[in-house]
């Protein structure tokens, strides 16, 4: 990848439909790109269809978030991958199940915390000695509104989630010092595999809209962003509900 | 488990509506696991839903979007193959290939449409006449077959399957890719001639005369016009432009301007579409179309004028729409002109009546053009319409004529059976493929498409 003049972006998880509409948005500003997922075929085929669309070269890595001790490796393929030229790594895997089933079941409950706050720790710890190292470069996690407050329909993958954007904030702070930008993302209801089919859904957004103003974000350095923009208010108005108030509500 | 959403689904037309229950896979192996997992009795695949009538809707069974399995593949510049999954729109090939120097083969009205949707129904354009269907251009498919395997298909090996694929409206399998051979033009643009033409003869022998002289040609039909003026017309013949056609258009000749896009928010109600308004319309459309040379036209505003239009089916109402389409073989002009009388005498209001002349019929088994003329009109539901349309479909049987199942929601099945002599042979490659019956449709149980049991 060493021709190309821009530095590599390496997307975690691009098999999801926003991953995989954001890994577009950066190809498509030149960047070659790292792609990957558990599901190494799947990879393989979108960074097929990024290089037919686009023009960028791309790699196709396996990683599979729930398998700690592959990480370190995992981290050292991808930066062989770009030839030591990794600009910028975006953390967009995720786990959830149903509540109900997360709650009988503490494997499910144990794979939501997982792969949702443990791997990310994991995982970008190294990522950030890379970039501690250039002084330069971004890392950008897709965390939810999920983890802004408890619920008791989601608070499983809440609690994951508001570890992740408690972690991203921190790192955040660390990083600055160091001329590396860390940005927390905070989507809404995007139609993704992950929502597909769930009852009660508003203001549903696309996974082509969600990966514009994500990408948006990441260019413009923004710190902490909601997408789409509407649900900063929505859950300033969530977040501000007294506790004796929200323990009663059905959320 | 692949979740599902149950939702009432209807074609383009927006009618019939059924209650289906609506798969939408990521990943090529989600499409294996709902063939293995699910209860439902069978399925059919669905791109953008851009057929007229029931061909993908399946009530009481399972719908497969194919919207997000839309990986291009692979692409080569020389020869101009494109390997793609079957939820690659049309649409997303031009943006792609467009700046590149290449168009589609073959292009329907509109560019919503799958590849995949593009092949079951082996669709076809306004150049039908010099460059045959869609499937003429597809290389080879891969289908995952309702047994589970995966059978790659070309025009020489499993050729039965294959021209039963094409035009098959997916009754064989899931079609996963295909390879589509595209075709090199030098810009974005196209140098289109008008010709106004009084009555439906001159209109029929203008087409004959130009056919051989322009790529793409087809007649707008004011189809409320009557007695001395049934049939009059205004002609659009078209060539793809050089870069040097293009006159004052200074800079990249594959670039287009951006159009503003306006949509349809809500249904109208139905006092809005009434004979007269249409007559007015019909009536201004041919008077500002003279006779001209040389107009250069984008390629977006020549080949798809309604897509600018967001829902423009809903201009039509809560009760929806269908497009009746006819051919009629050479020598058989009576017919097509008997049709444009009971058209015109029942004030089936229509913003667009099309007709166009088609070239040989090729050799998918369900495939639907051959040799003869083509009248295509959006026609409002109203009460007594299907009979109607029935009546029209026995003049049709008649002259030889023949109904495509891309905008059918009507035709009786032994009218359908009489009207495609390959029918028999399609049920025996689907036999050989679905013994299950896995795959099944509104449309294939209506017109008993996978086999003969009057059921």
């Amino acid at each position: 990848m060493s021709k190309n003049s821009k530095e590599a972006i390496a997307i975690l998880g691009v098999t999801s439909s926003i991953a995989r509409a954001l890994a577009e948005e950066f190809a498509r500003d030149g960047h070659p790109l790292v792609l990957a997922a558990r599901d190494l075929d799947e990879a393989e085929t979108i960074g097929a269809d990024i290089r037919v669309r686009c023009g960028v070269e791309t790699a196709a890595l396996e990683l599979d978030a729930a398998h700690f001790d592959t990480h370190e490796a995992f981290v050292e393929e991808c930066l062989e991958a770009c030839g030591n030229k990794l600009g910028g790594v975006v953390l967009c895997y995720g786990f959830m199940d149903a509540q109900v089933k997360a709650e009988a079941d503490f494997v499910i409950a144990r794979r939501t915390i997982d792969v949702n706050f443990t791997s990310a720790v994991s995982i970008l710890e190294r990522f950030a000695e890379y970039f501690t190292e250039r002084r330069s470069g971004f890392i950008a996690g897709i965390s939810s509104v999920a983890g802004d407050r408890g619920r008791q329909s989601n608070y499983i993958y809440g609690s994951a989630k508001a570890g992740l954007t408690t972690y991203l904030a921190g790192l955040r702070n660390r990083m600055f010092h160091h001329g590396v930008h860390v940005i927390t993302i905070k989507p809404g209801f995007v139609d993704t595999k992950m929502t597909y089919g769930l009852p009660n859904l508003f203001l549903v957004a696309s996974p082509e809209q969600a990966a514009k103003a994500m990408h948006r974000a990441i260019v413009k350095r923004k710190n902490t962003v909601y997408v789409p923009w509407f649900w900063r208010y929505i859950m300033l108005i969530i977040r501000h509900v007294p506790d004796w108030q929200f323990k009663k509500m059905k959320m | 488990m692949i979740p599902s959403v149950k939702q009432p689904l209807s074609g383009w037309g927006r009618f019939p509506s059924e209650d289906c229950i609506v798969y939408r896979p990521e990943k090529r192996k989600e499409l294996e696991t709902i063939f293995e997992e699910s209860e439902l009795p069978h399925f059919i695949a669905r791109g953008l839903g851009r057929s007229y009538g029931d061909t993908a809707i399946n009530g009481g069974g399972g719908v497969i979007s194919f919207l997000r399995l839309n990986r291009m593949l692979s692409f080569d510049e020389e020869s101009g193959v494109l390997e793609c999954e079957a939820g690659v729109s049309l649409a997303e090939i031009v943006e792609t290939f467009l700046p590149r120097g290449w168009f589609l083969p073959v292009t329907p009205g509109t560019k919503f449409v799958t590849v995949g949707g593009a092949i079951a129904n082996d669709v076809h354009g306004k150049n039908h006449h010099r460059d045959g269907t869609f499937g003429a251009h597809v290389l080879d498919l891969t289908l995952l077959t309702p047994k589970g395997k995966v059978m790659t298909c070309t025009p020489k090996s499993h050729e039965d399957v294959f021209w039963a694929t094409v035009g098959g409206i997916g009754l064989t399998g899931l079609i996963l890719t295909a390879r589509v051979r595209l075709q090199r033009v030098e810009s974005a643009y196209l140098r289109v001639d008008y010709r106004r033409l009084p009555d439906i003869h001159a209109t029929l022998s203008a087409i004959q005369e130009t056919d051989a002289d322009y790529q793409y040609s087809v007649a707008w039909v004011d189809c409320l016009a009557r007695g001395k003026s049934l049939g009059r017309s205004v002609l659009m013949l078209g060539n793809h432009a050089g870069p040097g056609e293009l006159g004052s258009r200074k800079g990249d000749p594959f670039k287009v301007r951006a159009k503003h896009k306006p949509g349809v928010p809500f249904d109208f109600p139905g006092l809005v579409l009434n004979p007269l308004s249409i007559k007015a319309f019909n009536a201004a459309f041919y008077a500002m179309h003279p006779t001209s040379q040389g107009k250069i036209i984008d390629y977006d505003t020549y080949f798809y004028p309604l897509d600018s239009i967001h829902n423009w089916n809903r201009i039509y109402g809560k009760r929806g729409f269908t497009q009746y389409q006819a051919t009629f073989p050479v020598g058989h002009e009576e017919g097509l002109i008997g049709l444009l009388e009971r058209l015109s005498a029942a004030s089936c209001a229509s913003f667009l009546a099309v007709l166009k002349r088609f070239g040989p019929q090729g050799p998918g088994l369900l495939s639907y053009p051959f040799e003869g003329y083509t009248l295509t009109l959006d026609i409002p539901i109203r009460a007594g319409l299907l009979a109607f349309l029935s009546d029209c479909d026995k003049h049709v049987l008649k002259h030889g004529g023949r109904l495509y199942l891309a905008k059918d929601v009507n035709t009786h099945p032994d009218v359908f059976a009489a009207m495609y002599p390959r029918l028999a042979e399609f049920r025996t490659v689907r036999r050989k493929l679905d013994p299950n019956s896995r795959l099944s449709s509104r449309m294939a149980r209506r017109l008993r498409l996978a086999k003969d049991d009057k059921a």
